[in-house]
């Protein structure tokens, strides 16, 4: 089997593409190196879907962070996806930083952000967000800006592309690509895909799925952003908060998440390792540091997680988005912030790149491009529930108490297409271990879930697939090797 | 939607809340158990070291032995319980609705509540550690479960931050089922659980103790490969050049225990500082009717005082549907007990004048260990209407008073009083 096209990496961006090219009578194939899609630079992440005025102009993520903002509507809608406009800020603290807000206020109105407004009138900000420090002098306010569960999209787009006949497939790091005769042989850690066309969305590791090509014109770095994440309640943001932005960095921001959280982050290092999603001691000081200037009292004692995502940052600053010398391999590289801004756009231009190399486009009759909103135990009322539980018991069966997660989400999360294979999976998916326990109670339910539906032992659950198993052996264990032994 | 009435509502199954419905159901009102495990006992269960019931039943027995006098006594009361089932509401006129694959969804009426949910692990995130997110970090409770009741090991090789209970019993336990731990971390320059678990668990088994310590840092992406520990200055800042590292494949956390109030903070109620709800010497809750006892108020050290404690509301639950249920009753008044030097918190929070001819029992910690001290009931004027002796006290130990303040001749008028813990100065004198 030849696939039309194959797309390396199962972040935002490789799903993204993913669920366009449904659209189309395409054979197409998703390869994921990790046990689970959305498991790189898509999972921790801000989660801002920006206005786009922020960019320089010169270069292309500008364009298409504006264009891709305004394509979440519709996206959002058929994917039933969580996202909010709630607005952002970008807070001055000094008189002399009011100048280049409204420098980007004037920008992003010309190049088409909608309802940018320089708010100067100390009392209004504060009545827009009571948490904001008291320095503040100015923010410029950014209505369009929005709030998305990045990974929660990312199952949504997927699902929908697999719905519509894209096959994934994770577990599969791509050793090695052959060209020949217009066909690529990708051959992975377990086995070989052809395909006529190959889209290179592999995020840090784009620059070495590049080279296996022979192109070697950009190098991928990874920026590490540490993050800190407080229990819902602990917080309430109406805004998303941003500082004047320096010339290297957006800066560390103060953020709510859909689902009543707050976070504060990230710093951006320049690292070496592209594994290294370490947090550190002075890096998670830094960060509160800096949301302290915005929110000064940020509620240390609610801190429920601190994590680290890495950025993929191209030796170029831009997005690396190339039909290239190859003739059928597309470049989309080097996509760091507004990335996940601008996934929607990015798909449109792959599409443009694929016919131009003459891939035929034609829709398929039963494309269906709305992806139903899972079932939520909280989004039911009283009586709904009520018939629920009496269809199906499990819907009875609470098994996170913190987020009030019943059996039938977590089993629903792994019958999914593209359905959760471990306890991060059903966590990312449906939340249990999200918390304020952090899966102190339901993580042993949660394996015991798993280990049911895909008919392995407890032991084989793992965290995030190979080497992470939770369990090592069974008690006792030790005892039977050594009575084994003293036998010999 | 099944309804379901009854005088007296507890939720939870576990010491605390068996032991309530049974005083209620001596006192022969209706009484309805809810538990969302599918068995009545709770944490007790797990718990398969012995120890407890020493106050209660003058005997030592494990955990599971000490829940199964309860629950024992809950069948042959005939005390209706709902097991697996999950409350997701309660409203400020004591109804709750609650869920279960059985019957769906429930609505209870009850005159009476008493909230009997226990407590739960402090989490890493809790505490901020930095390094990697690695499989192999388990809440030391979540270990013992996992050995204990599911037949599993989380690992080979320990370090365990925390010198709590739960954290010292499981470096036991695991030790028993041939796992190496390496060390107990402490941060605190003492242990912070309790002494006899220090001298049976730790030093009988020669694990090592490492005080002023914290772990700074976690290796290893996929599962845990070590753990780097260093020495923390009086604010617990790292002291640079200290840093050890530890080989292990698990990192267990006994940091602390927290109330679990989600449904009490939802039903309107007030907290307190320790997490616990703002409770009256009747341990009623700042909503008329709801109750709270067991590690749902405060983290008890022992299994025996969270089932006394848990008598008492039982009791005055029976008393507030008996005397007050349903009528407009005149209050007189309240005082606030602050809490002085050298305490952490003090139960209950405020006292009823209507109560101050009663012996009333106060519950506390402290905030640091200390020697010969004197722990004092001062009112507004610093009288003090209350002074006892005490040879040492330690956090990890509370500290029961019973004090009648009539008796010992509070002034009525007043709206508080403080009670601090400080070191006896005529002590050094005697020395000298």
């Amino acid at each position: 089997m030849i696939y039309d096209v194959t797309i390396i990496g199962g972040g935002v961006i490789g799903c993204c593409i993913a669920r366009t090219l449904s659209k189309y009578n395409l054979k197409v194939a998703l390869l994921e190196k990790e046990a689970d899609i959305a498991s790189g630079t898509t999972k921790a992440n801000s989660g801002v879907v920006h206005a786009g005025y922020a960019s320089s102009r010169e270069y292309l993520k500008r364009d298409l962070c504006i264009r891709g903002n305004k394509l979440y509507t519709q996206a959002a809608e058929e994917l039933n996806f969580p996202f909010q406009r709630i607005g952002s800020f970008v807070v001055a603290t000094e008189d002399n930083q009011i100048k280049t807000l409204e420098e980007q206020r004037k920008n992003g109105i010309q190049d088409g952000v909608p309802g940018l407004e320089l708010i100067l009138d100390k009392e209004k900000i504060k009545y827009m967000e009571p948490n904001l420090t008291d320095e503040v002098v100015g923010v410029l306010y950014a209505p369009s800006a929005g709030l998305v569960s990045p990974y929660e999209m990312t199952f949504a787009l997927a699902e929908n592309a697999a719905m519509n006949g894209i096959k994934f497939f994770r577990n599969q790091k791509v050793r090695r690509i052959k060209h020949q005769d217009y066909i690529f042989k990708i051959k992975t850690k377990v086995s070989e895909f052809k395909s006529h066309n190959v889209i290179n969305a592999a995020g840090l590791f784009a620059a070495k799925i590049s080279k296996m090509v022979g192109l070697d014109y950009f190098d991928i770095m990874p920026r590490r952003g540490e993050y800190i994440l407080f229990d819902r309640n602990a917080l309430h943001l109406n805004k998303i908060l941003f500082p004047t932005p320096t010339k290297i960095s957006k800066g560390i921001l103060v953020c709510p998440t859909l689902h009543g959280n707050t976070f504060v982050g990230p710093n951006a290092q320049n690292i070496t390792d592209k594994k290294d999603t370490s947090t550190t001691e002075a890096g998670l000081k830094e960060i509160l540091e800096g949301g302290r200037l915005l929110v000064p009292k940020l509620p240390l004692r609610a801190s429920i997680r601190n994590f680290a995502g890495l950025r993929a940052v191209p030796d170029t600053y831009d997005f690396i988005i190339d039909n290239t010398d190859v003739y059928g391999f597309i470049n989309v590289a080097g996509i760091l912030s507004p990335g996940l801004s601008s996934c929607f756009s990015i798909a449109e231009k792959v599409i443009e790149f694929l016919e131009l190399l003459g891939v035929e486009l034609k829709v398929k009759e039963d494309y269906n491009p709305i992806r139903q909103k899972p079932e939520r135990f909280k989004d039911f009322t009283k009586e709904e529930l009520d018939l629920k539980i009496k269809e199906d018991p499990a819907w009875g069966r609470i098994i996170c108490r913190c987020e009030t997660i019943p059996e039938k989400e977590i089993i629903n999360a792994i019958q999914s297409p593209v359905g959760a294979t471990t306890v991060d999976g059903v966590k990312f998916r449906c939340r249990p271990g999200m918390g304020r326990c952090q899966g102190g109670f339901c993580r042993p339910r949660v394996i015991d879930i798993l280990s049911r539906e895909l008919k392995i032992p407890p032991i084989e659950v793992t965290k995030r697939g190979e080497d992470t198993n939770f369990l090592v052996g069974k008690t006792k264990d030790y005892f039977s090797k050594e009575i084994e032994e003293e036998g010999e | 939607m099944k309804s379901y009435k009854s005088d007296v509502v507890v939720i939870g199954a576990g010491a605390a809340g068996m032991a309530a419905a049974i005083e209620v159901k001596k006192a022969k009102l209706e009484v309805l158990i809810i538990e969302r495990d599918q068995e009545l006992g709770g944490i007790t269960l797990q718990c398969i070291h012995n120890g407890f019931g020493l106050k209660e039943f003058q005997e030592e027995l494990t955990g599971p032995e000490y829940a199964q006098r309860f629950i024992n006594q809950v069948y042959e009361m005939k005390i209706p319980f709902l097991l697996e089932t999950m409350v997701i509401e309660i409203t400020k006129d004591r109804k709750i609705y609650a869920v279960n694959n059985k019957e769906g969804l429930i609505e209870v009426n009850a005159k009476s509540i008493i909230l009997a949910m226990g407590c739960r692990e402090k989490t890493r995130g809790a505490i901020n550690i930095p390094g990697f997110r690695p499989a192999g970090i388990y809440t030391a409770g979540q270990a013992q479960r996992f050995v204990n009741i599911e037949g599993y090991l989380p690992g080979n090789t320990y370090v365990i931050l925390g010198s709590g209970d739960i954290g010292m019993i499981m470096a036991r336990r695991l030790t028993w089922e041939g796992c190496k731990v390496k060390a107990v971390v402490e941060i605190l320059p003492y242990v912070s659980g309790l002494i006899r678990n220090q001298v049976q668990c730790l030093e009988d088994y020669e694990i090592p103790l490492i005080t002023n310590y914290t772990v700074t840092k976690i290796h290893g992406k996929d599962r845990v490969k070590g753990v780097t520990i260093s020495k923390v200055d009086r604010n617990f800042d790292r002291i640079i050049g200290s840093d050890k590292f530890f080989e292990c494949d698990t990192l267990l956390l006994s940091v602390g225990l927290i109330p679990e109030n989600e449904l009490t903070l939802q039903a309107g109620a007030e907290l307190s500082k320790n997490g616990g709800p703002l409770i009256d010497n009747n341990l009623e809750t700042t909503i008329e009717g709801i109750f709270a006892c067991g590690n749902v108020l405060q983290v008890h050290d022992l299994v025996d005082l969270v089932s006394a404690e848990a008598k008492r509301a039982g009791e005055n639950a029976v008393s507030y549907v008996k005397e007050r249920y349903g009528k407009e009753t005149k209050r007189k008044g309240k005082i606030e007990c602050i809490p002085g030097e050298n305490v952490n918190y003090v139960k209950p929070d405020i006292i009823n004048k209507e109560d101050l001819s009663k012996d009333i029992i106060f519950t506390l910690r402290v905030n640091f260990p200390d020697r010969r001290v004197l722990i004092q009931l001062k009112d507004e004027e610093n009288n003090i209407i209350y002074n006892r002796k005490k040879v040492y006290v330690i956090p990890s130990e509370m500290i029961e008073l019973n004090i009648n303040l009539e008796k010992n001749g509070i002034n009525p008028e007043f709206k508080s009083l403080t009670i601090e813990v400080i070191p006896r100065p005529e002590v050094l004198i005697e020395e000298d």
